[in-house]
């Protein structure tokens, strides 16, 4: 069991392959060739989605982004997730919400400023996208503690990075998975820095992974750029989670390459050496390199992979575009389930406003 | 019919609810065994059982967080905060994310929860378990506020609270919880969320309060009647959404209005219908509004909490000035 195997108090983690896309076979998972070539494309449509939105942003097309550039293997472990399972996001997961299923429109048009963009992630029981840091981890406790109540096997999956584990609400909800014995994986995406504020900052703590010990359950700490370490741990997790055995936490070691969002500059607090000594250790490239090996890569077939994921890609944009703006009285629903009468007034007013503007905002 | 007070007119109610809907768990600290710190949930661990009356680790983020997770599973949770003071605590979870998450996910999320939290000073208690903070979620959008003032009322708030399909923060007036006995149907009944009542018919005065200040401003209303003066008494019972249309109408008649609260004046909710009527019965208006209210300074340890709250006496101070204007 990889859990007690690699214990983060004794200091272990988990690689099963290496940046060089070398394969420690006593812990090769049972992902095929087929499956680790199928996971590479996806991955490889996450990154160009991903500097896509950044560019879009710098366009002015798009609004604040937080880019998971350096992160697809970990992201992807959302793929690893069953159907009846939750997925639990914070702001920097559209890598994971692409694996899981939601549009790659539907992401872009969330992050053109319109909530509507997520119409449908219920039906992949996807949560809303968090903003706040820290928060989710209580949602997930909450509603796996519901599966478990109603006697369902199913899993929260809550993603996280390492800024949030400060927070006390992660803490709380580490005590009360452990309290319940709640079918909750928590997934901490550990990319090293906090905005700008690096992981040492946060924890006087050796890992993340081994705060799961102070709560009475299993942390493992692995390479989260590693796509097999990732898939190894994800399905110990889950399956421990589904079965009862408790909840766990996998810290997945990981270097944000891009900006917090597209609203801060890396170069004012992070070394160009650093980033340059970080970059053999992407994801992507001992993929390929893996790939290669086994003779299911070449440079030819990347730009057809390449080539498609350009078409995916502009597609969604297409589409997250041409979406029609939402009506302006939409600000008045959904924040109650009942209308209630001095809001319809105020609809009512904003309203009028926009006829004697003619239909512009009020503001604009 | 049987005479309850408000600590098991809303034992009644989880009771019944409980008994309906098997969706319906009751988690906190000390809510099981314990019946909680004022014994509200008293006996329902025994009746239905430790896995729907739920005792949790001290953490107000904590049973507030789970309880929208919960919520959004498919329960229907009723989760305690034993004092409003610490209900700040919870505040992220309150303000951030249960009052938004129907509008995040555009309704695809509704959370179902009730959140009950003993309300206001009066009490003899320490520091933190006398204050009124409701102005702090009247300010939030998506969080809908209830405060009974008789046992009546109590269930059926609760009963309401329990199918409204929102979450609501149902505030117990602490210090009435057991100063009031009336008889309460044990058959299924709901108080409206959203309207509020006309207590007591006047017409030179109306008088707006709620939680423990209707008996403040019963006993007022009382008293002014031998001075010769009608005061109309309006029960909010819905703090937010106010109905505020039920004020309107009753200034429009008395033209005189006194709103009445524990919680200090400035930004209290007096303020807020206290511009509502001034826009809409202006023209009706005899006298400025009056506020009677706790004051714009901490809510002090016992010794002094009689003068800071407001009671019937003041009430009838704030009513004489205006009914002389």
């Amino acid at each position: 069991m990889l859990f007690d195997r690699f214990d983060p108090l004794k200091g272990e983690r988990l690689e099963i392959m290496d940046k060089d896309g070398r394969v420690n076979e006593e812990l090769r998972p049972d992902l095929s060739d087929e499956r680790i070539k199928e996971l590479y494309v996806r991955m490889s449509v996450m990154r160009l989605a991903d500097r896509t939105a950044l560019n879009l942003q710098r366009e002015g097309r798009m609004g604040t982004y937080a880019p998971v550039y350096g992160q697809e293997a970990s992201q992807a472990s959302a793929a690893f997730l069953g159907k009846e399972d939750w997925l639990v996001p914070s702001y920097r997961e559209s890598g994971a919400l692409f694996m899981r299923g939601v549009s790659l429109s539907g992401i872009y048009r969330y992050w053109m400023g319109d909530e509507r963009g997520l119409i449908g992630i219920k039906d992949l029981r996807v949560l809303p996208i968090e903003v706040v840091v820290g928060s989710q981890p209580l949602h997930a406790v909450g509603v796996s503690w519901a599966m478990k109540l109603r006697g369902i096997k199913s899993v929260a999956a809550v993603y996280f990075g390492d800024g949030a584990t400060s927070e006390g609400s992660f803490h709380e909800a580490m005590n009360f998975a452990g309290v319940f014995n709640t079918p909750t994986v928590f997934i901490c995406q550990n990319n090293q820095f906090a905005i700008s504020v690096p992981r040492k900052v946060q924890t006087r703590s050796k890992s993340i992974a081994q705060k799961a010990n102070a709560y009475g359950f299993k942390g493992i700490q692995i390479y989260g750029n590693d796509i097999m370490a990732v898939y190894a741990a994800m399905k110990e997790a889950m399956s421990d989670a589904r079965e009862g055995r408790g909840p766990r936490l996998i810290e997945m070691l990981t270097y944000r390459f891009g900006p917090h969002t597209t609203a801060d500059d890396p170069t004012k607090y992070r070394d160009a050496a650093e980033l340059e000594k970080n970059k053999p250790f992407d994801p992507l490239i001992r993929l390929r390199l893996y790939l290669s090996g086994r003779g299911m890569w070449s440079e030819e077939e990347e730009y057809e992979i390449m080539d498609a994921a350009k078409a995916e890609v502009e597609k969604a944009v297409a589409i997250a575009e041409s979406a029609p703006p939402p009506e302006p009285s939409d600000i008045f629903h959904n924040t109650w389930k009942r209308e209630h009468p001095y809001l319809k007034r105020q609809e009512d007013e904003m309203l009028a406003l926009l006829r004697e503007t003619e239909g512009g905002a009020p503001n604009a | 019919m049987p005479k309850l007070n408000i600590v098991s007119a809303i034992n009644l109610a989880l009771d019944r609810e409980m008994g309906k809907n098997d969706k319906v768990v009751i988690i906190g600290e000390d809510v099981g065994r314990e019946g909680g710190v004022f014994r509200v949930t008293d006996g329902l661990q025994e009746k239905y059982g430790p896995e729907r009356v739920i005792d949790t680790p001290l953490s107000e983020g904590g049973i507030t967080g789970t309880a929208l997770g919960l919520a959004v599973g498919g329960m229907l949770p009723v989760a305690e905060i034993q004092f409003e003071g610490f209900m700040y605590l919870a505040l992220d979870q309150i303000a951030n994310q249960m009052a938004r998450y129907r509008s995040r996910s555009r309704g695809q999320y509704p959370i179902n929860l009730v959140l009950r939290l003993p309300w206001g000073g009066g009490i003899r208690a320490p520091e933190h378990h006398s204050d009124s903070p409701e102005a702090v979620l009247v300010n939030t959008p998506g969080i809908t506020v209830v405060q009974p003032s008789n046992p009546y009322d109590a269930k059926g708030l609760m009963t309401a609270a329990l199918r409204y399909g929102d979450p609501i923060i149902y505030c117990e007036p602490k210090r009435i919880y057991r100063a009031i006995k009336a008889e309460v149907p044990d058959e299924d009944y709901e108080v409206p969320i959203g309207k509020a009542a006309v207590a007591r018919e006047g017409t030179d005065l109306t008088i707006v309060a709620w939680g423990a200040m209707m008996r403040e401003a019963m006993k007022a209303a009382e008293e002014l009647s031998a001075d010769g003066a009608s005061a109309e008494v309006i029960d909010l019972r819905t703090i937010s959404p106010m109905d505020s249309d039920t004020i309107i109408d009753s200034v429009k008649k008395t033209g005189r209005l006194l709103v009445t609260h524990e919680a200090p004046r400035t930004g209290g909710i007096g303020a807020e219908i206290a511009v509502r009527v001034y826009g809409e019965a202006f023209t009706s208006l005899l006298a400025p509004i009056e506020r009677v209210t706790g004051y714009d300074a901490v809510m002090p340890l016992f010794k002094l909490e009689d003068y800071y709250l407001p009671n019937a006496k003041k009430i009838i101070a704030g009513a004489r000035k205006i009914l002389r204007y």
